[in-house]
């Protein structure tokens, strides 16, 4: 197996809470403004992930992140309510623009209450920074890299979405490996030896290039870049637009066939 | 502080008795599946261990696995719930089955992520080991032992205790074929002739003192050749319970054909040996066993008694008006108790499915309203909710309704049992899961789930000729095939009437072919042939019990009768006039048949 680097892709509970305390930190809410504005981690700043994905060209999330007072050396945590998934979405993104020092709090906003820890409603007041761009391609896949690249030995497609929307319809060549499959009850990410020995049962391992995908932004497939980035796989790629752009484009669908598995389903 | 720490926890919630499970299987498994992709193990003996421990193939592919997760005696806790709950949406397909054996199956799990639900079942003390291949499978007790009122003593502790004693037993790990225990309450509750070994608890007075012991009924089955089970003798006692099981495993053993798949389960031995012959062998296996055996060997019968508490209220939900469903769920779907004061209660779920939400919520339903802090699969892919009490009983149905658990008819003709069909299986022809699904919304919404007359009957569905949709015992059943028009085909079912499993057991009488798309109408034609006819006491059950057996002196005398009278059902129409009768449930392409290989005799 190739070298594989540990990276931080979380953030726990107590090191946040001393990084809030030491004020060396930018913490973002991508909740709905209306639950922010209700209460949140002190600190934290809202960024609704609706209005990263109104537009997320490079320019105007660079504007986002200088408004948000992070520069390139501030440390971002970002948290959700929503099992980490648009959270990793909002990750990513600065990951993309150049951003080093970005984590996800390992638990959702739901947790982090219910564990009687603090919150407010402040809204902070922010100083405005300004944020170099530095553009990874290495970690974006569009449509033209995945289809040109989704059939070479080495590269392996992940399809994040439940199994049934699998089964009934994905990109030729994905295994199938649902968002679900990724967290344990209490975290948004499993352990890392038990991602580990997860992904080592699906050969999912660091001599692969990997390319995730979900159903239409790139959340849960999101999710699934930081799950992979946990055990140190070293190449990994998310296809942003996901099988909702890919569909649209009327690329080629698998689909498991002769079997009736939706009436398996008691919805 | 770690977040685990602080987790909500049941303190006063029971324990299981028994930890069937053993961690080191899954990493076992996955080391096993590794080395088999690297084609370091062939394919038949890679079967063999996949079924040995309790994943079985898939329809059209060889990714998938369904892995079968045993419930000895059908017992299942809240957290196992939990963990089942959750295991369905990272490995499966967000549902989970209940099935007709008391096991749960989780569908459509990568091969390679079977290991995982292994050992999340592990942590949770449960197990699919042996609930497939040939082997003891899942050891069945009724859902009301310990409840019913027609019962001599409560069988659980036997049935928990045979499979413990089974399980991972050399004995049992290379038979012919599979192998099926059940056991029962009662002659009504049971389905004891059907099935390799049945037992009915019995008592008998020995010099002034009860001795307990059981009604063996042997060498029955269901399948494409079924057979009603025979009786060993009057009375077999408690002492000698395993001495006989083991001497019949061990007959099955020495004497199972090993070279017809088709013809190798032990109903098929007692057929060719007969009867008599088979059960002296039995009776002299059994001495030879009881004189040979160290005084180790037996049954490890736990029979202290559950702890029944009923739970603490937490929300008191008083006032909240009694909704106009109540009634009719109250009458279709509980029963009350040997124990006064408290009911039990059946969950019924279309064809046996339900979600992950569904299973987490029925989590937490258990531990406020059973007192005995637990739930019993039972024979119908339902569950049993027993020590509910009385004055809980309202509550209880609000809350299930707010989980969409609350559908009545479970003891009715409306909960029909329907195999996996073609959503999963190799060998179906038909969507015999999707049709039982579409039988009980109707009868829902015709409310006959309400109707006396119809409450003992049956339907059930299986997808192809093998019976795991119990067609024949059936008061309607049902196997699938195709029928064609020229070059077209289309769904069908061979239907059957007088399919019976209690005190009176018999094989439903071959009756018609019947479309897919006309089950419904034929079986709602029947009901009003029956209407017609019916003496005033008379319930359906009775009425084409007399008509199969040549007994009733109305209008309709024969099963002859009843086919002419269908005859108008089965007759296709062409597919400008009506393309959908083509089509089969679930489906909106023209039917064909396709199957794989089967793994029950693998």
């Amino acid at each position: 197996m190739s070298q594989e680097k540990t990276v931080k892709t979380t953030t726990d509970i107590d090191s946040l809470r001393s990084e809030i305390r030491d004020k060396s930190i930018r913490v973002i809410d991508v909740r709905r403004e209306e639950d922010y504005k209700q209460s949140h981690i002190p600190t934290a700043v809202n960024l609704p992930l609706a209005n990263l994905l109104s537009d997320d060209s490079p320019e105007r999330v660079l504007k986002l992140v200088n408004a948000m007072g992070i520069g390139d050396e501030t440390p971002v945590v970002v948290y959700d309510d929503t099992f980490g998934a648009l959270a990793s979405r909002v990750a990513w993104t600065l990951e993309y623009l150049g951003h080093s020092d970005v984590s996800l709090l390992e638990t959702t906003f739901s947790k982090w209450k219910s564990l009687g820890l603090e919150n407010d409603n402040k809204i902070p007041e922010i100083q405005s920074k300004n944020h170099s761009i530095h553009l990874k391609p290495e970690i974006l896949a569009t449509s033209d890299y995945l289809e040109a690249s989704k059939d070479k030995p080495n590269v392996i497609l992940i399809d994040n979405r439940e199994r049934l929307n699998y089964l009934e319809q994905h990109i030729p060549g994905a295994i199938s490996l649902p968002y679900r499959t990724l967290a344990t009850q209490d975290k948004i990410l499993r352990p890392k030896d038990d991602m580990k020995r997860l992904l080592d049962n699906r050969r999912i391992s660091g001599d692969s290039e990997i390319i995730t995908y979900c159903g239409s932004v790139g959340t849960l497939s999101g999710l699934a870049y930081y799950a992979l980035k946990s055990v140190g796989l070293p190449n990994v790629k998310l296809y942003v637009r996901s099988f909702k752009e890919w569909k649209g484009l009327e690329k080629p669908i698998a689909k498991q066939q002769d079997a009736s598995y939706w009436d398996l389903s008691a919805e | 502080m770690t977040v685990s720490d602080l987790k909500q926890s049941y303190p006063d919630s029971p324990k299981p008795k028994i930890n069937w499970a053993r961690i080191e299987e899954a990493e076992d498994f996955a080391n096993t599946v590794k080395l088999f992709r690297q084609g370091k193990y062939d394919e038949d003996s890679f079967r063999r261990y996949r079924l040995q421990h309790g994943a079985y193939g898939t329809r059209m592919t060889n990714d998938y696995a369904m892995v079968r997760i045993k419930l000895p005696a059908g017992e299942i806790y809240p957290h196992q719930l939990e963990k089942i709950s959750q295991l369905s949406e990272q490995f499966s397909i967000g549902n989970a089955h209940f099935s007709t054996r008391e096991n749960i199956q989780l569908h459509w799990v990568i091969l390679e992520d079977v290991s995982e639900i292994l050992r999340g079942l592990a942590e949770v003390g449960l197990t699919s080991r042996e609930a497939c291949g040939n082997s003891v499978r899942n050891v069945m007790c009724s859902p009301l032992s310990g409840v019913c009122p027609d019962e001599e003593f409560d069988s659980t502790p036997y049935a928990l205790a045979t499979a413990r004693f089974f399980l991972r037993n050399p004995l049992s790990q290379s038979l012919p074929r599979k192998f099926k225990f059940n056991f029962t309450c009662c002659e009504k509750h049971g389905m004891v002739r059907m099935v390799d070994v049945g037992l009915i608890p019995q008592t008998r007075d020995l010099d002034g003192s009860i001795q307990k012991g059981f009604k063996i009924f042997l060498g029955g089955g269901l399948g494409n050749k079924s057979f009603v089970g025979y009786q060993l003798e009057e009375f077999t006692p408690e002492e000698d319970l395993l001495y006989t099981s083991i001497a019949v495993l061990r007959i099955f053993d020495r004497l199972g054909d090993r070279k017809n798949m088709a013809r190798n389960r032990m109903r098929y031995l007692v057929n060719d040996m007969g009867w008599e012959k088979f059960q002296n062998l039995v009776l002299k296996e059994r001495a030879i066993v009881r004189a040979t055996q160290s005084v180790v060997t037996h049954l490890e019968v736990d029979t202290t008694p559950s702890v029944i508490k009923r739970p603490i209220r937490i929300s008191d939900e008083s006032g909240s008006s009694i909704s106009d469903g109540y009634a009719r769920w109250l009458k279709t779907n509980t029963l009350k108790q040997k124990q006064s004061e408290y009911h039990s209660v059946f969950i019924t779920l279309e064809a046996g499915d339900i979600t992950s939400n569904q299973i987490t919520a029925l989590a937490t339903i258990i531990r406020e309203f059973s007192s005995e802090g637990y739930a019993r699969a039972g024979f119908v892919q339902n569950i049993a909710l027993r020590y509910v009490h009385d004055d809980d009983l309202t509550r209880l149905y609000s809350r299930l309704l707010t989980v969409g658990l609350a559908k009545s008819g479970a003891l009715t003709m409306a909960a029909p049992i329907g195999c996996s069909g073609t959503t999963s299986c190799n060998l179906a022809l038909t969507n015999s899961h999707r049709l039982a699904k579409e039988i009980q919304r109707k009868f829902l919404e015709l409310k006959l789930d309400q109707d006396d007359d119809l409450r003992d009957s049956s339907i059930k569905i299986s997808g192809c000729p093998n019976a795991c949709g119990q067609h024949g015992i059936a008061t309607i059943g049902f196997f699938g095939g195709g029928g064609r028009v020229g070059k077209e085909m289309y769904p069908n079912y061979q239907m059957s009437l007088g399919g019976r499993s209690d005190g009176e057991t018999m094989l439903g009488a071959t009756c018609h072919r019947i479309p897919a798309k006309r089950v419904i109408p034929v079986i709602l034609k029947i009901i009003e042939l029956f209407k017609q006819n019916k003496k005033s006491d008379d319930t359906l059950k009775d009425w084409i019990h007399r008509v199969v057996n040549g007994k009733e002196d109305s209008e309709i005398k024969s099963i002859l009768d009843i086919r002419k009278a269908l005859d108008s059902f089965t007759i296709p129409p062409t597919k400008e006039e009506d393309p959908d009768f083509y089509n089969d449930y679930g489906s909106d392409s023209s039917y064909h048949t396709k199957t794989g290989k089967g793994e029950c005799a693998a």
